[in-house]
């Protein structure tokens, strides 16, 4: 199932770095987020867009996610050649992640 | 326990005013904020004020302050706003002539000042920037401004002066909350965990609408009632720096945990060590309570030490990127819309284009996620691509020819093509660079009225 489903999330933007939360409606699969949706997995995932280190803070106290990804919005928002400079619309590509929910 | 209630009266320079209007209305407010300066508006302000000394600040303040000021000394509402962009004096003083033409009276509006220190440029030249690591001295003569992040120091002595209206430029996003609740309160600049407090309220804030239900629906998973009439969000604060955020009940949107989640995680990166100015803010340990309909109790914050250090926004000239627009429909919209990509690309090789980065997007294609997302989707479907093509160049009259050559797939290119739109834009960037607080110098000038 997708992210999408369990989760929300919103981008921010400074510089060339973007972050993006992952927040779980339902705090019970914060756990399940948290040992599937690894850097690792969201460098991957976003490698056509994310040129740079992803870096993952956990946040159990609001059940959520922050990763935090370096050369993510072609040089960043003030320069890019980008229709979404800012990288606003990351956050629904982030939420077509493919996770098992009873892994 | 006494709390003070403040509004956000704007969330980004453009920002609707009604909503705003509405809680100092209806909000019983001791304080509204308008937050209106991205990171590069104030290099676009500073260039504005070299054109016409008596300019440069936002476009909209008198469109505001006219709806504004009577409401504020009506309902006794001070107005804590970063408006004055490059300057601040120039603003204070058309808010003076503002509230003269509207007889407004018994009004202090204050302009904060200091942040702007391109006049030591010469002193921060060896200095690395945080984006690209290389020494500023690479772009040393297309460099047009330098405005720090001060902290809410200017604001503060505004408000022990009396001012009703304080107006600054480039401060710290959440400075603008803080200051009044270090000067409500009598917080001490040196207590940290109440200064994190305040970073937090002044984060949830800063956006506006985003902490209240902008920006936040998805229809059949995140509904937001009456989306078109949203309020603005109202914080009220305890001496502990324990806050409530809720909205007006008559207004659209919502406030919830999770509208908090969103916005107290937006543009944070380590949350253990959110810098600002007056303090290093921790939220690791915040709790968020759903305390009543659209009432969310937040507390938890922690504070370090500042840094000493001032993060300070370069902008200079950069670049031009040159655009075209052309629309395909129909069947085979895509694979004649992808011709066209390459009609222009070639074309662009073919007269020598000075470009020095082309980027070739599909609309309702691959415009946002590239690949990522794209083969998941079956481009034979789609009744309409939009071609786009941008690049960056040194010259304007060479960014030029790459509309042009989009507007000539009328009649060079693929069938059908329509609907060309075609632009330059001259950019400036930004890099920052650290620079020690000390350097800088901050003054509050007042006008009465």
């Amino acid at each position: 199932m997708k992210l999408h489903e369990i989760a929300h999330s919103r981008t921010g933007d400074k510089g060339d770095i973007s972050n993006i939360s992952l927040i779980v409606y339902d705090e019970k699969h914060y756990e399940l987020v948290k040992e599937q949706v690894t850097a690792e997995a969201v460098k991957e995932f976003l490698k056509d867009i994310v040129k740079g280190e992803v870096v993952r803070y956990e946040l159990p106290n609001l059940h959520s996610l922050n990763f935090v990804m370096g050369k993510a919005l072609g040089g960043g928002v003030t320069r890019s050649l980008a229709i979404d400079m800012h990288g606003k619309s990351l956050s629904s590509a982030f939420l077509e992640f493919e996770i098992e929910l009873d892994k | 326990m006494r709390t003070i209630r403040i509004g956000a009266g704007a969330g980004y320079a453009g920002d609707r005013l009604e909503p705003a209007l509405d809680l100092m209305e209806k909000g019983n407010l001791d304080y509204i904020m308008f937050e209106c300066l991205a990171e590069r508006t104030i290099s676009i302000a500073q260039q504005q004020k070299l054109k016409d000394p008596t300019k440069g600040y936002n476009n909209l303040l008198e469109h505001r302050m006219v709806k504004v000021l009577p409401l504020s000394k009506k309902n006794n509402v001070k107005v804590i706003t970063n408006m004055g962009a490059a300057n601040p004096i120039s603003a204070a003083k058309k808010i003076k002539e503002i509230a003269q033409n509207l007889g407004v009276t018994g009004l202090k509006i204050a302009a904060v000042i200091g942040d702007d220190v391109t006049s030591k440029i010469e002193n921060y030249l060896d200095l690395p920037t945080i984006e690209t690591g290389e020494k500023l001295s690479t772009i040393r003569d297309s460099i047009v401004s330098a405005n720090a992040y001060i902290g809410a120091e200017g604001i503060v002595e505004a408000l022990r002066n009396g001012a009703d209206v304080v107006v600054t430029g480039r401060v710290a996003d959440p400075a603008l909350a803080i200051a009044p609740l270090i000067y409500e309160f009598g917080w001490s600049f040196e207590d940290y965990s109440l200064l994190g407090a305040g970073t937090v309220v002044g984060h949830l804030l800063e956006c506006g609408a985003q902490v209240s239900g902008g920006y936040f629906a998805d229809p059949g998973y995140k509904d937001v009632p009456e989306l078109w009439n949203v309020g603005f969000p109202i914080a009220e604060v305890n001496e502990n720096g324990e806050v409530i955020i809720e909205k007006l009940l008559d207004a659209g949107g919502v406030v919830s945990k999770d509208t908090i989640k969103e916005q107290i995680l937006y543009e944070i990166h380590d949350p253990a060590n959110y810098l600002t100015p007056n303090v290093i803010c921790d939220i690791t340990e915040l709790t968020i309570e759903e305390i009543g309909k659209d009432r969310v109790l937040v507390k938890g914050a922690k504070g370090k030490e500042k840094t000493g250090l001032f993060k300070t926004s370069i902008g200079y000239k950069d670049c031009y990127i040159g655009e075209g627009e052309m629309s395909y429909g129909g069947s085979g919209a895509y694979e004649r819309a992808k011709l066209a990509g390459e009609v222009v690309k070639k074309r662009l090789e073919l007269i020598k284009a000075p470009i020095q980065e082309l980027r070739i997007d599909y609309i309702g294609v691959n415009s946002l996620y590239k690949e990522t997302l794209g083969s998941q989707i079956d481009p034979k479907e789609l009744n309409e691509v939009r071609l786009r093509v941008a690049g960056r160049t040194e010259k304007r009259e060479d960014a030029v020819l790459i509309g042009n050559e989009v507007e000539a797939l009328y009649t060079n290119g693929p069938a059908g093509g329509g609907g060309a739109r075609s632009g330059v834009k001259e950019i400036v960037s930004i890099l920052s660079v650290l620079i020690p607080s000390e350097d800088v110098t901050i003054e509050v000038i007042y006008e009465e009225v």
